[in-house]
């Protein structure tokens, strides 16, 4: 018999709204359907309304999470306009705090796997060590979140010589620290009896649906903007991809603990070749044009495309985040396992959903709905089901 | 007077309210190590009080559609078993040779009533999740029953072929706690991995696994019906360990048995945060085929007296 249990648009098991259809016969996962779009905000076109240098403020908020991603893209694709780059010791400073994002990212990420197989100890204390890196973050650069380090043309702050050794002194604590982990959870026999050979993605389903980051990682296939297309400090220095062939919840685990590890090894070699000289070079017009930004979010590669006609305003800007495309792989990745295998794997290609929807209501180059029309709506639907379900 | 005190009993001491009273306190000790594990502060003492009264406070819900004395049967169920079963406990313990009748079956038949109960209120809530989580304890309860039963039947064999509580305090009594032996040792690993599967905490939490089902069977309820849930999962942290100690570590009617109890508590709570949860096909083959075995081991030392 077949049944179908939701996860979402509200549950425990994913903080932000999103909509899975499992449709199971008892236990075991037969399909599933994606249901997306309970989070519009509007920023391609809210982008459209704001001067170049504010834009980057207001990507910045499109995901808390990867609050640097988006902004580090979209200064790229700007620049990419103008045929600029950043001067030498902007490039190595937005490395380094693109580098320390991704360790924050993935810690978040295994505190909350660990939470989601049930052992809240690893929760806890994943989130422990994750927390001297904000109080970094509020340091380097006066905010524990939204650290606004990306400008057109460099970055906003410069990283002071005196930080260098606090930044270091953290950087032995979290190689330490990153070490017990993967050992704790690699070495844990009841974590891989339920991690292993679990929401199974193969290395061709990985191409057909276009994943990227860890997941694809994870999964055997080598994609990675920093290596194929390497821009700032990324090719100056000295480090590894990680590719794990299994395609499992684990492997996907492993790649991004493996990947703490690489990152703590660019930052340090970023804070020793740091070069002397100006933060920023300084922009005055855009041209008209139009150019791309790539950027290796913690989750995959963060797109922005931007278009210039010369204003002081994008004409269109488009975003495509990593997670859009990664949680359509699950339709593959969750078929044939049980209930509780779904829950997991469903969580294991680290999705974010605010990065994913931003859509306005638009149609035919006119606008359809605004803000106050689709809070009316939603009143007015609000009413209908309240009057439909009254008897 | 006979018929006050037993109700007395019954009521008061040591059934439904000292029980429900000591196991909130229980539970609180349980959040309290559970959160110094976490590097968290942890809540208040009262804090399992002040849950439940807010609990008693708050209106019961009916889901439309659901069959509404099943519902609200099923937290009752467990309720009644666990106030019977603590009255037969102390008096077992403390009055051993009384003319109390209070067998193993009895036992094993109340100790099914929580499940059982569970089971009936998520099957009524007409929730899918509700009903997943019920299939879900059904399959542990099946799980853990089988070991549980030989591990209680080597400990029937070390009493001397007794079923009667007060004998196999009795004989422990007179010849040394069981647990002092291999299958004795055999029977408390057994017991304790059945305990933990019987208070539904992790690795056996799956009825209720929270990030999976949402809490299962107990997700339509609320008010005064989720709060006997509750309560009767703190009586059944008292009770269970105190079983434990009755039937393998020579009885509680003395004052060792306090930190007995609290060491037998820590072990479970260290067990609950160092693992994660398992999966409902990997815990029924973890008590079918591992402590399965180890039980009937248990069983096979305990016939040649070891």
């Amino acid at each position: 018999m077949r049944r179908i249990v939701p996860i979402g648009p509200y549950h425990p098991l994913q903080e932000e709204p999103e909509f899975f259809k499992l449709i199971v016969e008892g236990e075991k996962v037969v399909d599933l359907e994606i249901n997306i779009g309970y989070n519009h905000r509007g920023h391609e076109f809210i982008s459209q309304t704001l001067t170049w240098d504010q834009v980057s403020f207001l990507v910045e908020r499109i995901c808390g999470i990867c609050s640097d991603s988006h902004p580090y893209a979209y200064v790229l694709a700007v620049e990419d306009i103008v045929h600029i780059t950043a001067p030498p010791r902007a490039q190595y400073i937005r490395t380094i705090i693109g580098e320390l994002e991704r360790i924050h990212s993935h810690y978040l990420w295994l505190g909350l796997a660990g939470h989601f197989i049930g052992y809240n100890t690893v929760w806890m204390w994943v989130w422990r060590y994750r927390e001297p890196l904000l109080d970094l973050f509020e340091l380097i650069m006066g905010n524990r979140n939204h650290y606004a380090i990306n400008k057109i043309g460099g970055a906003r702050r410069d990283i002071l010589p005196e930080d260098y050794p606090k930044i270091e002194k953290y950087l032995d604590l979290l190689e330490k620290k990153n070490t017990m982990f993967t050992n704790a959870i690699l070495d844990d026999p009841v974590i891989r009896a339920r991690l292993e050979n679990v929401g199974v993605l193969t290395k061709e389903d990985a191409i057909a649906y276009a994943v990227t980051g860890p997941t694809a990682r994870g999964s055997g296939y080598a994609c990675d903007v920093r290596k194929d297309d390497p821009y700032d400090a990324y090719d100056k220095v000295d480090w590894n991809m990680v590719v794990f062939p299994e395609g499992d919840v684990l492997a996907k685990a492993k790649v991004r603990l493996i990947e703490c590890h690489e990152s703590i090894k660019i930052v340090r070699q970023c804070l020793k070749d740091m070069p002397d000289g100006p933060i920023e070079t300084r922009v005055d017009e855009i041209p008209p044009g139009e150019g791309i930004g790539r950027h290796e979010a913690p989750r995959g590669e963060v797109f922005h495309y931007v278009r210039s006609d010369g204003s002081n305003m994008p004409v269109r800007h488009k975003v495509r985040a990593p997670s859009y495309m990664n949680i359509a792989s699950n339709v593959v990745a969750v078929r044939g396992y049980s209930i509780a295998d779904a829950a997991l794997v469903l969580a294991a290609v680290d999705p974010c959903y605010c990065c994913t929807e931003r859509t306005f209501v638009y149609e035919n180059g006119k606008k359809k709905y605004s803000g106050q029309d689709l809070l009316r709506l939603s009143w007015k639907k609000t009413e209908d089901i309240k009057r439909r379900y009254k008897k | 007077m006979n018929i006050v005190r037993i109700i007395f009993s019954y009521i008061i001491f040591p059934g439904f309210v000292f029980t429900a009273v000591v196991g909130l306190f229980l539970t609180w000790i349980d959040r309290k190590v559970t959160a110094r594990i976490h590097w968290r502060v942890g809540p208040p003492w009262f804090q399992p009080y002040a849950d439940f009264l807010k609990l008693l406070l708050k209106e019961t819900m009916i889901p439309e559609g659901s069959s509404k004395t099943l519902f609200l049967l099923g937290p009752l169920l467990g309720l009644v078993g666990m106030s019977i079963f603590a009255v037969m406990l102390f008096n077992m313990n403390f009055n051993p040779s009384g003319s109390f009748v209070g067998d193993l079956i009895v036992i094993i038949y109340l100790l099914a009533l929580p499940p059982i109960g569970i089971i009936i209120g998520g099957s009524a809530s007409k929730n899918p999740l509700a009903s997943v989580g019920a299939s879900r304890e059904m399959t542990l309860y099946f799980a853990y029953e089988l070991p549980f039963l030989i591990a209680l039947t080597s400990i029937i064999l070390k009493a001397g072929g007794s079923i009667k509580f007060g004998e196999i305090i009795l004989a422990q009594q007179a010849e040394g706690p069981f647990l002092y032996s291999i299958s004795g040792v055999i029977a408390a690993v057994v017991i304790f991995l059945s305990i933990q599967a019987k208070l539904s905490f992790i690795p056996f939490d799956i009825p209720e696994a929270e990030q999976e089902i949402m809490a299962g069977p107990y997700i339509e309820y609320s008010g005064v019906a989720l709060a006997i849930y509750k309560m009767t999962r703190a009586m059944m942290l008292f009770l269970l360990p105190l079983f434990l100690i009755s039937v393998l570590w020579g009885g509680f009617a003395n004052w060792w048995a306090i930190l007995k109890l609290l060491l037998i508590i820590v072990l479970i709570i260290l067990v609950k945060n160092t693992n994660p949860r398992l999966r409902i096909d990997q815990a029924l083959k973890f008590f079918w085929v591992g402590i399965g075995t180890l039980s009937t081991i248990g069983l096979i030392l305990a016939f040649y007296g070891l």
